[in-house]
C-alpha cells in the first residue's frame, strides 16, 4: 500500500447560499473538519460577494484558530471593472496565500510571495506547470479533465520545480463558466436582474437530457457535472504517481463528515471501500465519477480502482 | 468625410482549396491549422499536411494575404515536442503568425522565435486589459482574439488600455461557454476542444428514429429531437434542448449562429483591428460566398458608403442568427 500522505484542500464555495449558511459552514470546518488547507472568497459570480464579504474576516479569523492554512480564491473569469479590482486588491495583501482562477491576476503576482493555481487554469503539460512555478507558483490544482497519464507527466516534472500537485478529488466538477447567466435564464430572466435565483439550488440546478437522464447542473455563470467527481477509491494509485494533494469541493449537508472520510481513508483507519460507501450514505442523492481520471469521459461511471 | 480605421478580414481554410478560393475572394488573411490534434478544429479529412501549408503559405504571399496558423490546443503532458515542432515549422515556412493558447507553447515559441509574431487564441480566454497586458509583456504577444463573452463598448474599453490589436468573431458559429474553458464535450464524450481540438465530435453522435421523431445523441446523451423528415441540427452540446427544474429548451443558447455585420461600424469604433469570420470545417463555396460579402461589406464601409448586410443572411441557410454577447441583453 502506497502511504496515503495528502494534504487536505477545500475548495472554494462554489454556489449561491445565504450568509448565514456561509457562516455555519466554515465555522463548522474551522472547529471540526481535518482538511489542511481552506480556499475561501467568491469563484463564480461577483455579483453574490456582496451579500457575504462582510462574513469573511471573521470566518478566516476562525479558520485559522481551527489550525488551518487560509488561502483566497479569485473570481474564475474577470471582465468587469469592479472585479478587475478586486482581482488586484487580492495581491495587495500579503499575509494570505491567493489561489489564481483567471489568468489576469498574473500581472500582480510576484514571485517571492508565492501563490497557488486553481482548477480553472489551463495547466495541461509540464511547459506551463515550469512558467507557472517560475513565476512564484507553489501549488497547482490541475484541471478536471486531464487523464491519469497526464497528471502522472506532470507529478514528474514538478517534483524538480518543487511545486505540489493537487487533483479534483470530491464534488461537482466545474465543466464551463460563461459571461451569460443560465440560471437567470431558466428563470426567464437577465443576468443583470437576476434576482439572485441561483440561491435556491444549493448545489446547483439539476439538468436533465430529453429523455430525463441527469446530466449538468447549472450554478448560475457556470456549468457543473451532474454526477460528483469522487476519488476515495483511487488514492493508492494517485500517491504512488505522486499527487500530494486533494482537492474537496464544499455541497450542503454534512460536508464536515465527508473532509472526515477522506482523512480517515488517507490515514487508513477505514478502508477504501468502507469511505466509499460512508460517502455514499452521506450524499444518497450523489451519483458518484472518477471518469475524468480513469474512464474513458468525464461522466463514465464509477470504476474500481 | 472622415477618414475610417482600415479593418483585416481574417478567414478561415479547412483545405487549401478553400483557402486558395478565400484569398481569391478578397481575405486580407486566411487562418488554418495543421491535420492532427495541434489545432481547435482536428476534424476528419480536414487541415493541411506540411506541404500543403508550405505551399499555401507560398499561394497567399503571392497575392498579399497572410496566413495566420493556429496551434490552439493545449499541448498533451509528455508530447509537448510535438506543438514546439508545429511551431518551427510555421516559423521555416514562413507563416505570417501563429495562432497560440498555452502558456508553456507562448514561451517556448518567444524564446526560440524571437522573430515570429505571435497571435493570441481565443481558447486562451483574454477576456480584460490585465490579462491581455500579461500575455504583451510575457511572450510579446501582438494581437489577441477575443473571447465571446464580451459587450463591444467593454472591447473598446479594452483597446483604450493595451497596445496590441484585437481580433473578433463576426460571422459564424458561436461558443456560448468562455472558449479554452469548456469540458461538457469531454464529460460526455472524452474528446475535448482544449485537448483533442473536437468539440462535439462526429464520431460519438448518433441519429435515430424512434416513434416519429429523429433524436440527435452525443456519447449516448439525448440533445435533441425532431419531427421525423425534419432537418435535424448538429448536437452540439451547448445547443441542445435539456431540463432545468421547470424551464424546458435551450438551457445555454438556441441553435444559432452569430452574425454580427450590422455591428462593423461599432466594432472598428471600438478599436478592433480584425474580423475573424468562423467555419474551417465549411466547404470552400461557402467560404467563398461569405469572405466575399464580408469584403464588400468592409470596403463600403471603408469608403463610408451603408453597409448591405443582407446578403449574408442568405449564407446563414435559414438559420437564426444573433449578435451574442456583443449587445449587453445577450446574457
Amino acid at each position: 500500500m502506497a502511504d496515503r500522505t495528502f494534504t487536505l484542500t477545500l475548495g472554494p464555495l462554489q454556489f449561491n447560499w445565504p450568509a448565514q449558511k456561509f457562516v455555519d459552514f466554515y465555522a463548522a470546518v474551522a472547529d471540526e473538519a481535518p482538511v489542511d488547507r481552506v480556499v475561501i472568497g467568491e469563484l463564480v459570480c461577483s455579483k453574490r460577494a456582496p451579500f457575504y464579504a462582510d462574513r469573511i474576516p471573521a470566518a478566516i479569523e476562525r479558520l485559522e484558530r481551527g489550525g488551518k492554512k487560509v488561502v483566497l480564491a479569485s473570481l474564475a473569469l474577470v471582465t468587469l471593472e469592479r472585479e478587475r479590482r478586486a482581482a488586484r486588491e487580492l495581491f495587495q495583501q500579503t499575509e494570505h496565500e491567493v489561489e489564481i482562477n483567471d489568468l489576469a491576476l498574473m500581472n500582480w503576482a510576484r514571485e517571492e510571495t508565492p501563490f497557488s493555481i486553481g482548477p480553472l487554469v489551463n495547466v495541461y503539460n509540464e511547459a506551463t506547470l515550469a512558467f507557472l512555478v517560475r513565476r512564484g507558483a507553489r501549488r497547482v490544482c490541475l484541471p478536471p479533465e486531464l487523464p491519469f497519464a497526464s497528471v502522472e507527466t506532470i507529478v514528474k516534472a514538478s517534483g524538480d520545480l518543487g511545486a505540489a500537485i493537487e487533483v479534483w478529488a470530491y464534488g461537482r466538477i466545474p465543466l464551463a463558466i460563461s459571461g451569460r447567466c443560465y440560471h437567470a435564464r431558466a428563470h426567464s430572466l437577465s443576468k443583470d436582474s437576476c434576482q439572485f435565483v441561483c440561491e435556491k439550488d444549493p448545489d446547483g440546478l439539476p439538468t436533465k437530457t430529453l429523455e430525463g437522464v441527469e446530466f449538468l447542473a447549472v450554478n448560475g455563470v457556470q456549468t457543473l457535472s451532474y454526477k460528483y467527481a469522487n476519488l476515495i477509491g483511487d488514492l493508492d494509485r494517485l500517491a504512488e504517481a505522486g499527487v500530494t494533494s486533494l482537492r474537496l469541493s464544499p455541497h450542503s449537508g454534512d460536508f464536515v463528515a465527508v473532509t472526515k472520510v477522506f482523512a480517515d481513508v488517507c490515514a487508513s483507519r477505514i478502508s477504501p471501500q468502507e469511505g466509499l460507501a460512508r460517502l455514499a450514505s452521506e450524499s444518497p442523492e450523489a451519483d458518484f465519477t472518477n471518469g475524468f481520471l480513469f474512464g474513458d469521459r468525464g461522466a463514465a461511471p464509477l470504476a474500481p480502482s | 468625410m472622415t477618414a475610417r480605421p482600415g479593418l483585416e478580414l481574417v478567414c478561415p481554410a479547412g483545405t487549401p482549396a478553400a483557402l486558395r478560393g478565400a484569398v481569391e475572394a478578397g481575405a486580407h488573411a486566411i487562418y488554418c491549422g495543421f491535420n492532427d490534434e495541434t489545432n481547435a478544429r482536428n476534424f476528419p479529412g480536414l487541415n493541411f499536411s506540411r506541404d500543403e501549408m508550405a505551399e499555401a503559405i507560398k499561394f497567399a504571399h503571392g497575392r498579399g494575404a497572410k496566413v495566420l496558423v493556429a496551434l490552439n490546443t493545449f499541448p498533451r503532458a509528455g508530447a509537448f515536442w510535438r506543438w514546439s515542432k508545429a511551431v518551427d515549422d510555421c516559423a521555416r515556412f514562413g507563416a505570417d503568425a501563429v495562432i497560440l493558447a498555452d502558456l508553456g507553447l507562448l514561451e517556448d515559441s518567444a524564446r526560440r522565435h524571437p522573430d515570429l509574431r505571435l497571435h493570441l487564441s481565443v481558447q486562451a480566454a483574454a477576456a480584460n486589459a490585465d490579462t491581455i497586458n500579461f500575455y504583451a509583456r510575457a511572450f510579446g504577444v501582438k494581437r489577441v482574439v477575443l473571447p465571446r463573452v464580451l459587450t463591444v463598448q467593454e472591447i473598446a474599453a479594452i483597446n483604450r488600455e493595451i497596445d496590441v490589436e484585437t481580433e473578433v468573431f463576426i460571422f459564424g458559429g458561436l461558443c456560448v461557454m468562455t472558449e479554452g474553458r469548456c469540458s461538457l464535450s469531454s464529460y460526455a464524450t472524452g474528446k475535448s476542444p482544449n485537448m483533442n481540438g473536437a468539440c462535439s465530435p462526429a464520431s460519438h453522435v448518433e441519429y435515430r428514429e424512434e416513434g416519429g421523431y429523429l433524436m440527435s445523441r452525443l456519447g449516448g446523451f439525448a440533445i435533441h429531437r425532431v419531427a421525423a423528415g425534419q432537418p435535424a441540427p448538429y448536437p452540439t452540446l451547448c445547443k441542445g434542448v435539456f431540463e432545468a427544474g421547470d424551464y424546458k429548451g435551450y438551457v445555454f443558447e438556441d441553435p444559432v449562429s452569430l452574425d454580427a455585420a450590422a455591428l462593423i461600424p461599432q466594432l472598428a469604433e471600438a478599436g478592433v483591428a480584425a474580423l475573424k469570420i468562423e467555419g474551417r470545417q465549411r466547404s470552400r463555396a461557402y467560404t467563398e460566398a461569405v469572405v466575399r460579402n464580408f469584403r464588400r461589406a468592409l470596403d463600403d464601409y471603408a469608403a463610408g458608403r451603408p453597409i448591405a448586410a443582407g446578403e449574408l443572411r442568405a449564407l446563414t441557410e435559414g438559420q437564426q442568427t444573433t449578435s451574442g454577447a456583443y449587445r449587453k441583453t445577450w446574457r
